[in-house]
């Protein structure tokens, strides 16, 4: 598989992000592992996954929660589905 | 609205007698109707003996994952100023130095956007304002930025780093704390604001054995000042101590952990190869006795405070390594566990619980890093032990 963008990982964080909302919370590693499971090891590696959380962030896609844990969740607009 | 004369009877206990008194110092701020409804939460609680705080959340300023940590009241209604109260945790400078411009400044800010009640310092270092509401988080971050200052650590990250006075104050320092506190603090922005760890991670520089900063009980990183050579020895300022009174054979040679030191009333004689950098003789005469010049730090991992679990103290990994900027080797350990860890660690499992759970041979291992005699607290515990040579020895048999 060819090595996809910063861009295109954040977008399959954020659809990963979306899917689990309400059910399940992810850390940052939870969504790094899964993106490297997709488009595997020797297209993903960790620095990149950390470059789309960044961007995924900064952009305001997705925030930092805390749970008794750090994780990433959708903004609360997102959250009561607005 | 919040009430202007609640009655607190349980709190005003707490303001008799001599010693300090949070209570006092928080009704000094009363006029405040955040610290009205504050006075008031806190005496419902000691009449209910139970706390009536929530915290976490959702709450935090754009791009940041901590430094701010989500506070409500369970009492809303009640208690109407303080439904939100969340706390910041404000990066402090390297050591606690402030201008008194910098504190007139921080407390002008937290004046403007929040309770004005601090807590100087939280026990992981960070200058603290106590009480925002939401709406409050990004102008306070705002002026915090423009006037120089940064949110500290909180949640699963790299927690705001802390050191000892260091060499601005003390002659025992064995390398520069405050230096090496604020690189690691700069290096590891990313770590600090945007959380990636399993549980947090804590930094803590001390500069001599001594450890001010008590970074052996409670940091996952401690890195605590040591030196390699000799205690350096003033034999005439020995004699003084001598004859000022103090009893340098029970007072020194029979207080020595390793009885490594004698003392002929005329010379003292320090083993040093037996020396284990307690201080206790340097502590007592310090006119007398100094750290060697061959001077680092032992970099220990895993010590926890009893949040989850019970307490852990650091165990050394490195026993001596120099530390000069830019602290490559420091650095390549950290990001070593920091892999590690990170893929591995359970939600809310510190360093040294992991170790204890993975194995301290796997663990190194993983990291890279060899085994080494001073890794070993406790020899000839553990029976289940063997060295690679015995084994072989035992098969030729």
């Amino acid at each position: 598989m060819s090595q996809p963008t910063v861009e295109e990982v954040a977008d399959a964080m954020y659809d990963l992000v979306k899917a689990t909302h309400g059910k399940k919370n992810l850390k940052a590693m939870d969504l790094t592992k899964a993106m490297i499971e997709k488009f595997g090891d020797d297209a993903v590696d960790k620095k990149l996954c950390k470059l789309a959380i960044r961007q995924l962030i900064d952009s305001g896609r997705c925030i930092y929660s805390y749970f008794g844990g750090s994780f990433i969740t959708l903004p609360p607009d997102e959250d009561s589905g607005g | 609205m919040s009430e202007k004369n609640r009655a607190t009877p349980l709190l005003d206990e707490l303001e008799k007698g001599p010693w300090p008194s949070f209570v006092k110092e928080i009704k000094k701020e009363s006029e405040r109707p955040m610290v009205r409804d504050l006075l008031g939460l806190l005496e419902r609680s000691y009449e209910e003996h139970i706390g009536h705080w929530k915290h976490g959340g959702l709450v935090g300023v754009m791009g940041y994952g901590g430094g701010v940590i989500g506070r409500y009241s369970d009492l809303p209604e009640e208690f109407p100023e303080i439904a939100e109260f969340h706390t910041y945790r404000v990066n402090q400078p390297s050591a606690w130095f402030y201008t008194s411009d910098a504190l007139r400044t921080l407390c002008d800010i937290w004046d403007r956007h929040g309770s004005g009640l601090t807590n100087m310092h939280g026990s992981t270092g960070d200058i603290i304002f106590l009480g925002s509401k939401t709406e409050a988080l990004e102008p306070c971050f705002a002026d915090l930025t423009e006037a120089g200052f940064d949110l500290g650590g909180s949640g699963s990250d790299v927690r705001t780093p802390s050191c000892c006075v260091g060499p601005a104050r003390c002659e025992w320092a064995c390398y520069d704390t405050l230096e090496a506190c604020y690189d690691i603090t700069q290096t590891y922005q990313d770590e600090l604001h945007r959380p990636a760890f399993p549980y947090k991670y804590k930094f803590k520089f001390a500069g001599c054995p001594n450890d001010c900063v008590a970074s052996i009980a409670r940091s996952d990183m401690s890195v605590i000042g040591t030196w390699k050579d000799n205690i350096q020895i003033d034999q005439e300022q020995v004699r003084e101590y001598a004859a000022g009174g103090t009893d340098i054979e029970a007072e020194i040679c029979e207080m020595c952990p390793t009885g490594c030191i004698t003392w002929n009333g005329e010379q003292l004689v320090i083993d040093n190869s037996e020396c284990v950098k307690c201080m206790h003789c340097i502590n007592v005469m310090p006119r007398a006795l100094k750290p060697g010049k061959e001077r680092g730090a032992t970099i220990l991992i895993g010590a926890k405070a009893p949040i989850i679990g019970g307490a852990l103290l650091s165990s050394v990994f490195v026993p001596f390594l120099e530390m000069e900027p830019p602290y490559e080797d420091l650095k390549e350990l950290a990001e070593a566990i920091w892999d590690f860890w990170g893929e591995y660690g359970k939600n809310r499992e510190r360093v040294g619980e992991f170790i204890q759970r993975v194995g301290l041979g796997n663990f190194l291992e993983e990291i890279g890093l060899d085994p080494v005699p001073e890794m070993v607290a406790h020899p000839r515990t553990n029976p289940y032990i063997f060295f690679d040579e015995e084994l072989e020895e035992d098969e030729d048999e």
